[in-house]
């Protein structure tokens, strides 16, 4: 017996967008705001999860066929590439460098390979989440 | 000199060689291409003679070994190691000989009894050659080791097993003793050669170490010698092959206690203890194994006992002999009681003739009629001549019969216990008026089980119906390693001058350096009436009268020994020791988690509240506190009603939901201690564990369900505010003794110069302390891999075991 969860499911289309535009704003504003890749991927993993409740675990897996497990792993090995990457240029590992560039649509815009490293930690926490989630739900 | 460590390491290597033989030559014994190794280095031992005899200087060699330890494989050669190291192949020799004959290849597994015997044979003559105390130890371990391997030869066997087990136990763990008395003269004496301690012995004899040192020692000694009361694992051992008990259990390695005695005499000897501990406990083995080996039936156990008998008659010459070392004696007493000394080397010398006569006597006996029981042998005679004449002589030289070798080592024993009574020079002389007498009475006995040995075996009445087969006489290769001993025996007594001068004198010199030139080996086989030899009529005359009245007086046995065995105390020990572990184990491995954390957290509070109370901490410091706002006052006592509500509610869920309220209180604090990355964290996870706990409970089995409260338990009560007050104890204590700055400084003022971020936390996070964070997410990922494993491998189902198979 299936209940229609037409108000939930609408509501969800919207909400999802808003908490990942959310999560995007906390991630690439953590250098400088509260936030960064912990928090983002956190978020970014509710929204997720906001879409399996409305849904179920079938349609998400069409929806977006994505393997959470390659999406922690590709994170953990972001992370170290972007640690392992200052051995180019000589210095310690996870040295990190940043600069103020002048970028066409959004004018002087600071680059930091920080970043890089945060959405290392951001794909790991999103993959982490969900691969709990979905194991946990699939079970039964 | 290299040659020395060829020798010692020949039977080693040839260990490698011995299993490639046997399958390389399967119609071969493989004895007789190990027999090529004794043999070799016999001749090799042999022709040292000459250049130790008329005072020849001892030689050395020396390898490196670990020299930041000062380890080094060196080896000395000198009148005391030759004695042995010619024994253990001379006799080495004739037992792989007596063992072509005694073990068929057939039927036994010769390739291991060899490699073990030469295994055996390398370490103890490395024993007997080493001069750095570590390898010597190293090598001592190794005749532990093999002769272990060789008691249990026919592992199928539990007495075998029992006995190897036996040995093995109280050999090491004397070994050990030993290996710590070695390593405190270490400490004194700063050298592990035994040389150079000899020669800086004035530096440290007075140390408060020495005396231990000195009892560690000669516990290894003891233990491996078989010394009262140490001696119960040697007739436990006459389960090994007769090959084995006549070359290891007579011959050599009970004799490696002896050695270590003989060879630290110049360091120790001049010490009272030394004297008292040495002759007295080996006159207390001589007493209690000649006494205990006439109650016997089975031969070999005969043969232990009376081993043990004779390894105490050494040891307590070694001891006598001691007494020549001390400061201000006569010059005639000083060669007396170095007589003493050269009548144990000469003993020993003659022990190993005529016992490993009588061991491969009595494996024959064992071979040709299947028994050693003497209650079923008897009138053998006839049947086996040679045997019997081999027997008669060894037994009669062990009883101390003239003309056999054994007379003259007896006279010479009887002389150094006569020379011990004398003496006054420790105080209490009437205790030393005990030696001859305990000396004549050991010997009593020693005479009646020699006539045992021989006289219930080969006369009497042929108990044909008690053997499975018709005994015969010995094949001739069997014969030939027993007959070589006997006329040892023989000639030796004949003409004792042949070893005097070539073996026993420059052995003499290496046991005591100092006294050498005052005494000169004279041994002759009369020398007039002399109290010595009235006794020893005394004891042939006693020992023939209680021969012949055995069965009378047999009796006391029952009574006396009885139930009295250190056997039984070994076993009870050991019993103890099993169950007394199981039982204290069983006690506190109660396998209950709880019980773990109550130890794990009594300890915690034990340990630290002790500490502090030590350190004295609680009055110290002055903690500076800042001001209490109104929101974290209202927050804390939130925090800890609802933590307080947890233990007390009823139902699961309230407990559940109630921990949840603790968690977003918290991460309102963060809010108000103004920590924003923190708070958002907190409150996501916070609502995801809150959500698992509700999973968790959800799933919790129908069967049992209890809603009630916790039970209350005054102890986990105690525990739990004893944890509280510690922690807060340490907490305020902390914060009130801050010795240097915090390092947040640096962080406030650089975070945006070097990193570029304004958020502090994640520039820290991210940056400062990157490889913090990489290895966290490290940890998550970890997690979530085994959340995912947990939950889809289920082998023991099957079914998600096969749904993961089919991915």
């Amino acid at each position: 017996m299936k209940t229609n969860d037409v108000i939930l499911q609408s509501a969800a289309k919207l909400v999802v967008f808003v908490i990942l535009t959310f999560s995007a704003y906390l991630f690439l504003s953590g250098h400088h705001e509260p936030g960064g890749g912990f928090i983002g991927g956190l978020m970014s993993a509710a929204a997720l999860v906001l879409l399996a409740l409305a849904y179920d675990l079938d349609t998400i897996r069409s929806v977006l066929p994505v393997n959470y497990r390659i999406v922690t792993a590709t994170g953990l090995l972001l992370a170290i590439l972007t640690g392992a990457g200052s051995f180019l240029f000589d210095r310690p590992f996870l040295s990190h460098a940043f600069d103020y560039f002048t970028l066409p649509l959004l004018g002087k815009t600071e680059l930091a390979t920080a970043v890089l490293f945060d959405l290392g930690v951001y794909l790991a926490v999103v993959g982490v989440t969900m691969t709990i989630i979905l194991s946990i739900g699939e079970d039964r | 000199m290299m040659l020395l460590h060829a020798a010692v390491l020949l039977p080693l290597l040839f260990t490698i060689f011995v299993p490639l033989l046997y399958k390389a030559f399967p119609k071969l014994h493989t004895g007789w291409a190990v027999l090529a190794v004794p043999v070799v280095l016999f001749v090799f031992f042999v022709m040292q003679i000459p250049g130790q005899m008329n005072g020849g200087s001892a030689q050395s060699a020396a390898i490196p070994w670990i020299p930041a330890l000062d380890i080094s494989f060196a080896l000395v050669l000198d009148g005391l190691s030759l004695l042995f190291a010619l024994l253990i192949t001379g006799i080495g020799a004739l037992v792989v000989l007596y063992s072509i004959s005694y073990l068929s290849r057939d039927k036994e597994a010769i390739h291991r009894f060899y490699v073990y015997l030469l295994l055996f044979m390398g370490a103890m003559l490395g024993v007997v050659l080493s001069d750095n105390l570590i390898v010597l130890y190293g090598f001592w371990e190794l005749t532990s080791l093999s002769s272990f391997l060789l008691i249990a030869f026919w592992y199928k066997r539990d007495r075998s097993r029992y006995g190897a087990l036996k040995s093995m136990l109280i050999t090491v763990a004397g070994g050990f003793a030993m290996l710590g008395g070695f390593v405190l003269l270490y400490v004194m004496g700063g050298t592990f050669s035994i040389r150079e301690l000899v020669a800086g012995l004035d530096g440290f004899s007075g140390d408060a170490l020495f005396v231990p040192a000195m009892l560690l020692v000669l516990l290894g000694a003891f233990t491996k010698s078989a010394q009262f009361p140490f001696h119960i694992w040697l007739p436990d051992a006459m389960e090994a092959p007769t090959p084995v008990s006549a070359y290891l259990h007579s011959a050599t390695m009970v004799k490696a206690g002896l050695y270590l005695v003989a060879r630290m005499s110049p360091v120790f000897a001049g010490e009272a203890v030394w004297f008292w501990l040495v002759s007295g406990v080996g006159l207390a083995t001589l007493l209690w194994g000649s006494y205990c080996a006439v109650r016997q039936t089975d031969l070999k156990a005969v043969l232990a006992y009376s081993t043990i008998s004779q390894l105490g008659l050494i040891m307590s010459l070694l001891g006598i002999g001691s007494a020549a070392a001390h400061q201000g004696m006569a010059e005639d007493a000083v060669a007396a009681y170095a007589g003493a000394i050269a009548a144990a080397l000469f003993h020993l010398f003659n022990h190993a003739t005529f016992k490993g006569t009588l061991f491969m006597v009595v494996g024959i006996v064992d071979h040709e009629t299947g028994t050693r029981d003497l209650r079923r042998l008897g009138g053998l005679m006839a049947l086996m001549p040679v045997t019997f004449a081999l027997a008669l002589v060894a037994s009669f030289s062990m009883a101390g019969i003239p003309p056999f070798n054994g007379f003259l080592s007896k006279e010479m024993f009887f002389t150094g216990a006569l020379k011990a009574a004398e003496l006054s020079l420790f105080g209490v002389p009437g205790w030393s008026a005990l030696f001859p007498i305990i000396a004549w009475a050991a010997s009593v006995f020693t005479f009646i089980y020699c006539m045992i040995v021989v006289f219930k075996t080969f006369a009497g009445r042929f108990k044909a119906e008690a053997l499975d087969h018709k005994p015969h006489e010995a094949p001739l290769l069997m014969l030939v390693p027993p007959a070589v001993l006997a006329s040892l025996v023989i000639v030796v007594g004949l003409f004792p001058g042949l070893v005097a001068g070539s073996l026993i004198e420059p052995a003499l010199a290496a046991v005591l350096p100092a006294q050498a030139d005052a005494y000169h080996v004279k041994i002759t086989m009369w020398h007039g009436w002399t109290t010595e030899l009235f006794m020893t009529i005394g004891v042939v005359a006693v020992g023939i009268a209680l021969f012949l009245t055995l069965r009378y007086w047999q009796g006391i046995y029952a009574l006396l020994p009885g139930r009295l065995t250190f056997n039984r105390v070994y076993d009870g020990l050991l019993r103890v020791l099993d169950r007394g572990s199981l039982f204290l184990t069983g006690r506190y491995m109660t396998g209950s988690l709880r019980h773990y954390l109550i130890y794990i957290f009594a300890f915690m509070i034990g340990l630290l509240g002790w500490m502090m109370l030590r350190l004295d901490v609680l009055g110290g410091g002055s903690p500076v506190y800042a001001e209490l706002s109104f929101y974290e006052v209202v927050l804390v006592a939130v925090i800890v009603l609802a933590a307080l509500a947890v233990p007390l509610a009823a139902s699961r869920l309230t407990a559940i939901l109630l921990t949840g309220a603790v968690g977003y209180i918290v991460s309102l604090l963060f809010v108000v201690l103004r920590a924003p990355d923190l708070a958002l964290t907190q409150l996501i996870v916070e609502t995801v564990s809150v959500t698992l706990f509700l999973l968790c409970f959800y799933h919790l089995p129908k069967l049992r369900k209890e809603m009630a409260p916790l039970p209350f338990k005054l102890g986990n009560a105690l525990i739990s505010v004893g944890v509280g007050l510690v922690v807060t104890t340490i907490a305020l204590v902390v914060s009130g003794a801050r010795k240097f700055d915090s390092i947040s400084d640096f962080f406030i003022a650089q975070s945006y110069e070097l990193a570029g971020g304004r958020n502090m936390v994640n520039v820290i996070l991210v940056d400062f302390r990157g490889f913090d964070t990489l290895l966290e997410i490290m940890v998550l990922g970890i997690a979530s891999l085994g959340i995912y494993a947990l939950i889809k491998l289920r082998l023991a189902d099957g079914e998600g075991g096969e749904r993961l198979e089919n991915k």
